[in-house]
C-alpha cells in the first residue's frame, strides 16, 4: 500500500500528473499514400507531415521529406513550398534536422510511426495531422486527420483522402 | 511648349516628385518574397507605369535605392541596370532574416517667374536660396520626398530591417510584411517625419490586372493613430499608395509619397 500511495502525492502536488501521459511505447502511426501521376515531367513531391491544434496552429513537425541529397543543401530552397508548413513551422526550423528531415517518396503508400517517447511533450487533447504535398512543376496539396492524444485502448484509425497530390492519409493511434 | 519638352518635363514630375494626384505609379516587383535554402538570390524589377505590375512607361531610376538587411545594416545591390521601361537588380540574401529595398528620393522644388517666363528648380534645401533670382517673382517653394518599397524574407521574418528612418511618409508594419496571407487582414501604421498620420487615405490595388476587366482596387483610412487595416480579396501581389500633403515645421508646403509592394500568399 506504501507503494501506491507515492503516485497520488506526487500527484496532488504537481497537479499536472493527474493528466493522462502517453507512454513511451505509445505510437501515431500514419499512412502516406503519394499518388502515381500521369505526367510528362514527375517529381516526387516534397512532403511535411506535422501537428496541429485544432485552430491549426502548429505543435510539432514530425517529418519533412524533401531533396536533402543535392549538393550544397540545395534542396531547400524549394522547402516554402509547402506553404502551410513553411508559414506555421518550417521557417523557425533549421533542416536537415535529425529524425525529421529525409529524401523524398516513391508514389505509393508509405507507413512511418512515431513513438510516445518522440511526442513525449505532446499535451492531451485533441490534434490533427497535417500533411502537406509540393511537387516541382505541379501543385500542392493539405491534408489534415484528426487524432486524440494520448491514444486510447481501441481508438478507431481514421483518414482523409487527398484529391490531386496526396492519395489517402490515415493515422492510427494504440496506447 | 513643345510637345517632346512637355513630355520630357512630365517624365521628369513623375520621376522625381510624383504628386499623389498622378496617375503613374512607381513599383518595385520582386521575384519572390518567402525563400528558403542557404543564401538564396531575389531579382527586382523597377518601374513607373499604370498598370500593375508591367513596365510600359519608364524605368525607375535606381539612385536612391537602398537595401537593408536583417540586422539593419545596408546591403549591396548587385547587377543593376536600367532599360527603357524598367530598371532591374538583384539581392543575395546571405544572413535569414527580412530585407527592406527602398527607393527614397526627396528635396526641395521650386516655381518662379522671372521676365514673363515660368522657370523650375529642383535641388537640396541647402542649394535653394542661390537658387532664386533676386528678381525672381510668384517663387513656390515645396519640399517633397517620395519612398517606394518591397520587403523579401529568407527563412523565418524578422524586424530588423523595419525601422523607419523618421522622414518623410513611412510605413511601420504591425503585421509582418512577409507573413501576408489571403485569408487574414493586415495592419500597418502610417508615419509622417515619424509621427503617426491621421486620416490618410491608402489605395490598394492588385496586379497582374491585363487579365481581367476589372482589378480589385480599394481605398482604406488611417485611424487617428496612423494606423490603416486591409484585407485581402484574394492571393497575389498587390501596390499600395499614400500620400500626405502639408505645411513642414517651419512652414514649408510639403507633399510626401509612400508606395510598397506586398506579396499576399494563398493559404
Amino acid at each position: 500500500m506504501r507503494a501506491m500511495k507515492t503516485p497520488s502525492l506526487f500527484a496532488a502536488v504537481t497537479g499536472v500528473a493527474a493528466l493522462p501521459a502517453a507512454a513511451d511505447a505509445a505510437e501515431l502511426a500514419v499512412s502516406v499514400e503519394i499518388p502515381r501521376l500521369s505526367v510528362a515531367e514527375y517529381h516526387r513531391p516534397y512532403v511535411a507531415l506535422w501537428i496541429e491544434r485544432p485552430d491549426e496552429t502548429a505543435v510539432k513537425t514530425l517529418a519533412v521529406w524533401y531533396d536533402t541529397k543535392l549538393a550544397k543543401g540545395e534542396g531547400a530552397t524549394w522547402l516554402k513550398d509547402m506553404r502551410q508548413w513553411w508559414r506555421k513551422a518550417g521557417r523557425s526550423m533549421t533542416l536537415p534536422a535529425d529524425g525529421v528531415s529525409g529524401p523524398t517518396k516513391a508514389p505509393g503508400k508509405h507507413q512511418v510511426v512515431f513513438t510516445g517517447a518522440q511526442l513525449s511533450g505532446l499535451a492531451p487533447g485533441q490534434y490533427n495531422l497535417a500533411v502537406e504535398a509540393a511537387r516541382e512543376v505541379g501543385g500542392r496539396e493539405v491534408v489534415r486527420v484528426p487524432f486524440s492524444w494520448p491514444p486510447k485502448a481501441g481508438a478507431r484509425p481514421a483518414s482523409a483522402k487527398g484529391a490531386s497530390e496526396l492519395g489517402a492519409i490515415s493515422v492510427s493511434t494504440k496506447p | 511648349m513643345s510637345i517632346a519638352i512637355r513630355t520630357a518635363i512630365a517624365a521628369v514630375i513623375a520621376l522625381a516628385v510624383a504628386p499623389a494626384a498622378q496617375a503613374h505609379r512607381s513599383w518595385l516587383a520582386p521575384s519572390a518574397t518567402v525563400l528558403s535554402g542557404s543564401e538564396p538570390w531575389v531579382t527586382v524589377d523597377g518601374a513607373v507605369s499604370n498598370t500593375l505590375f508591367y513596365p510600359d512607361h519608364v524605368a525607375m531610376r535606381l539612385d536612391g535605392l537602398t537595401a537593408i538587411g536583417p540586422d539593419g545594416a545596408p546591403v549591396q545591390i548587385q547587377n543593376g541596370s536600367t532599360g527603357k521601361y524598367r530598371s532591374t537588380f538583384d539581392l543575395q540574401l546571405k544572413t535569414p532574416g527580412t530585407y527592406k529595398i527602398a527607393n527614397a528620393s526627396g528635396g526641395m522644388m521650386a516655381s518662379y517667374k522671372l521676365g514673363g517666363e515660368t522657370k523650375r528648380w529642383r535641388g537640396a534645401a541647402a542649394d535653394l536660396a542661390a537658387a532664386i533670382p533676386k528678381d525672381a517673382t510668384e517663387v513656390q517653394v515645396s519640399r517633397n520626398s517620395r519612398r517606394v518599397e518591397t520587403f523579401v524574407t529568407s527563412g523565418a521574418p524578422s524586424t530588423g530591417a523595419l525601422k523607419i528612418t523618421g522622414k518623410g511618409l513611412e510605413l511601420e508594419p504591425i503585421t509582418h510584411p512577409n507573413d501576408l496571407v489571403a485569408s487574414e487582414k493586415a495592419r500597418f501604421k502610417l508615419l509622417m517625419d515619424g509621427k503617426p498620420a491621421p486620416d490618410v487615405e491608402v489605395e490598394v490595388v492588385l496586379g497582374a490586372t491585363r487579365y481581367r476587366s476589372k482589378a480589385p482596387e480599394f481605398k482604406v483610412k488611417t485611424g487617428a493613430d496612423g494606423v490603416f487595416e486591409v484585407q485581402w480579396p484574394e492571393p497575389g501581389l498587390y501596390w499600395i499608395e499614400a500620400s500626405v500633403r502639408g505645411k513642414d515645421a517651419a512652414g514649408v508646403a510639403s507633399n510626401a509619397g509612400y508606395a510598397a509592394t506586398f506579396e499576399v500568399l494563398p493559404d
